[in-house]
């Protein structure tokens, strides 16, 4: 008689140490670097003050990996650098050797198989993305495509650096938008509200959270054909997808009606300005595989304005500030509408109160 | 695009037919086969050559293309988990049914992802990596992105079964699951310290501390909703931590910043002084450089709030004091439910070097889960709490001061009722004297 296998309790280790699986001479260094710079585009080149450096080269990704990229990209770091590597927060990944005679080949190398070296100081780098139809249950568009199309365009901008500064491009497949912000952030943004299967919604969702979850208290319990569900008040509804995730029986997702809005000038940093949010400037955008082209043919417009007119060192953000918004609508050509005016709470901050106009 | 060198060690390199695996045929991908070309790496190359090697993702093929045409998606949640834990796998059921109820894409009608914590500051051997690869191979799919949004690595495409298999045997090699659900989530930290000189923190170190510390509150998702830790070595912020988190620890240094007069000089000479009144001494938020007409650079460091810029753009000439901690900001998120959020200051600054000190930080994160445990409503961000009770409520909650670095500028609106504006004066005084 086989006794039933006792399950395996778990390790609770949490997060590993990065110790372990550092490069000897970030360890050697750890806390005393000196100074940076960067001899070429893909390539930081630091220096410790024991007098140590490092090159690291940066290459670009798909970001998902199956074991044949990750064994030639391994091979490729054992044989021609030291057999570490770090991944940057925009899935590059960075690849450090300590003498710089290694530093053409290991381009070369990466070059050779197909893969960017790119990414650094004022380029376009990597776009950070969600999952999208390739795993997520709520996605209105697909993540890995849009990016896969966009940096298609962008190779150029990934391996040179001659951008004002760094742009951060982010897509995120929902209102949600786990993509986080950037320069340019494309997201999804419904235009119709959700369609409802009364069917189901007793069964699938919790009714009383998915009341609470919406922004806009447009969501009121309701019995349809002798059915506990819900109903929606269209007048109010904003159509932002918040009631989609707990209750799938509210599709928000629509083939047509699920466009995408561009927002531009979002930024993380502390230098200069303080950290800032994207703002809305265009929207209605067909969602369109499998490549997206309208979208594309926008960020490309945006990005060239922001190219020709931004001074160095300016963000995207910083950018539009010293030149102002009605500048920026000018130079992109894009369309300024009723929607680009804010009446979410606290909108009045967001409005000229001033006779500051640019001529 | 140049044909490759050697086509077999290359990004587009796709097996021949007689090397196909997978026993279930491929099905047609016109739209997806669309993104096979063009210069950058592509990850339908990638599913094509792993749906050589198992079914699973033969038919993933086939639904990512369906949903290409019909743009729309097909995954719906469930509740999958491994024993003794009650997060950290995503789980993926297809909702593509044929007319009799059975999957149209059997081999991926589960498909689920399991979120594993990457090594802190996301520094890898290739062993590891390869070992990594080589478990979710045995497992799963094959398919690994490196790393989701909130920091883990996403181990994409396995059944029920096998996420137990999986996470069995990488956890027995060090790795552990990451948070999912309403629960304390996966952290990331920067390159920082081990790589970078405006490093002023221990970058990993702080990761480690805080997440591990709560390790049963990431496990069993047990709390309002999600709490996210990020840390920074500078005020830079390349990991987004701000907006990003609830709680954003941040290095900074409140001593002046170094300048090397030799190597400002060094740098007018090469790029030209009009360039350096362009790019540094003018674009300083508070106007606390100088250049002086012998060439040598003046900071006003009273005024200088450690944005970062001149050291970023001098960056052998300029560099951060030594005296160094961290600022804490907390409430940073995008847009549900109440609008965005960035995070707000609650500690301008900190040491971060005793054991204590470390203590001290553990402490402000636990009465922070604690108060916001006791104090959320379901579904509400930490920074959302705040905007609904006020910085004020919070502050006492957490039992910090107040301090005019939390705020931009003091209220504007004088509808607020101050009878004990006497008390509140004492106390600022009491504060005072005790340094």
């Amino acid at each position: 008689m086989s006794e039933k296998a006792k399950p395996r309790t778990p390790i609770e280790t949490g997060c590993p140490d990065g110790m372990q699986y550092m490069h000897p001479v970030y360890l050697k260094n750890f806390g005393n670097w000196k100074y940076h710079d960067r001899p070429r585009p893909g390539v930081l080149h630091h220096v410790a003050k024991s007098g140590d450096e490092v090159w690291t080269v940066r290459v670009g990704t798909q970001r998902q990996l199956g074991p044949y990229e990750i064994n030639l990209l391994c091979d490729i770091i054992d044989n021609y650098a030291d057999g570490y590597v770090r991944f940057t927060i925009r899935s590059n990944m960075e690849v450090s050797v300590t003498d710089e005679s290694k530093v053409e080949p290991l381009i070369q190398a990466f070059t050779d198989a197909g893969y960017p070296v790119g990414g650094t100081g004022n380029s376009v780098t990597m776009i950070s993305h969600t999952q999208g139809w390739l795993h997520c249950d709520i996605p209105g568009t697909d993540a890995s495509g849009v990016v896969k199309s966009l940096m298609d365009e962008l190779h150029d901008e990934f391996i040179s650096e001659q951008m004002p500064n760094r742009v951060h491009i982010t897509t995120s497949c929902c209102q949600i938008n786990c993509g986080g912000q950037g320069d340019i952030a494309i997201n999804i943004q419904h235009t119709k509200p959700p369609k409802i299967n009364h069917d189901l919604v007793a069964n699938a969702c919790e009714r009383p959270s998915v009341v609470a979850r919406c922004p806009v208290a447009a969501i009121r319990p309701a019995m349809v054909n002798g059915k506990p569900s819900l109903e929606v008040d269209e007048k109010k509804c904003i159509c932002c997808g918040a009631c989609f995730p707990p209750c799938p029986p509210m599709q928000i997702n629509d083939p047509e009606h699920s466009k995408l809005a561009i927002w531009v000038g979002g930024k993380n940093s502390n230098a200069r300005s303080k950290p800032m949010f994207h703002k809305l400037v265009a929207a209605g955008i067909p969602n369109t595989p499998p490549r997206w082209t309208e979208a594309k043919e926008i960020v490309m417009q945006i990005l060239s304005a922001y190219k020709a007119d931004a001074c160095d060192w300016e963000r995207m953000g910083d950018w539009v500030e010293r030149i102002g918004w009605p500048r920026f609508f000018e130079l992109t050509e894009l369309p300024f509408t009723k929607f680009h005016v804010d009446n979410w709470r606290g909108a009045r901050h967001t409005l000229n109160a001033s006779t500051h106009i640019r001529f | 695009m140049a044909q490759p060198k050697n086509p077999e060690k290359h990004c587009t390199y796709l097996p021949p037919e007689s090397e196909k695996k997978s026993t279930k045929a491929m099905h047609d991908t016109p739209m997806l086969d669309q993104l096979v070309d063009g210069p950058w790496p592509s990850f339908v190359t990638g599913l094509k050559r792993l749906a050589m090697d198992n079914n699973m993702m033969v038919d993933l093929l086939g639904q990512l293309e369906h949903s290409y045409n019909t743009r729309l998606g097909y995954w719906k949640g469930g509740t999958v988990s491994v024993f003794g834990y009650g997060g950290g796998i995503i789980p993926r059921f297809t909702e593509l049914m044929d007319d009799d109820g059975k999957p149209m894409f059997p081999e991926a009608k589960e498909f689920h992802t399991v979120r594993i914590q990457p090594p802190a500051g996301n520094f890898y051997s290739t062993d590891m990596l390869r070992q990594l690869s080589n478990s979710w191979n045995k497992y799963g799919s094959g398919l690994i992105a490196f790393h989701g949004q909130t920091g883990n690595i996403m181990f994409i495409g396995t059944t029920s079964d096998n996420t137990q298999h999986f996470f069995d045997e990488v956890n027995e090699y060090g790795y552990d699951l990451g948070g999912a659900g309403p629960c304390v989530r996966t952290a990331m930290s920067c390159v920082g310290a081990a790589r970078c000189e405006q490093s002023c923190a221990n970058e990993m170190k702080v990761h480690r501390l805080l997440v591990n510390n709560f390790i049963d509150d990431m496990h069993r998702p047990a709390l309002p909703y999600k709490f996210k830790f990020k840390v920074s070595g500078c005020p830079n912020d390349c990991m987004n931590s701000i907006q990003r988190s609830d709680m954003a620890v941040i290095g900074t240094w409140r001593d002046d910043m170094k300048v090397d007069q030799d190597e400002v000089k060094a740098y007018i000479a090469s790029k030209s002084r009009q360039y350096v009144i362009d790019n540094v001494i003018s674009r300083c938020p508070t106007n606390a450089l100088s250049l002086s007409d012998d060439d040598t650079l003046s900071v006003d460091n009273r005024n200088c709030v450690r944005c970062m810029h001149c050291i970023n753009v001098m960056t052998k000439a300029l560099s951060p004091g030594d005296d160094h901690g961290v600022t804490i900001l907390m409430g940073g998120k995008r847009t549900l439910k109440i609008g965005d959020t960035m995070g707000t200051v609650i500690v301008p600054f900190m040491k971060l070097e005793s054991d204590e000190d470390y203590d001290t930080l553990k402490e402000i994160a636990e009465n922070t889960i604690d108060f916001w445990a006791e104090n959320a409503l379901e579904h509400e961000r930490c920074g959302e709490m705040i905007d609904r009770i006020g910085l004020v409520n919070f502050l006492e909650g957490i039992e910090i001061d107040v301090d005019p670095n939390m705020v931009t500028h003091p209220r504007i609106s004088s509808y607020v009722r101050m009878d004990t504006w006497d008390e509140e004066v004492d106390k600022w005084k009491q504060r005072k004297a005790a340094g």
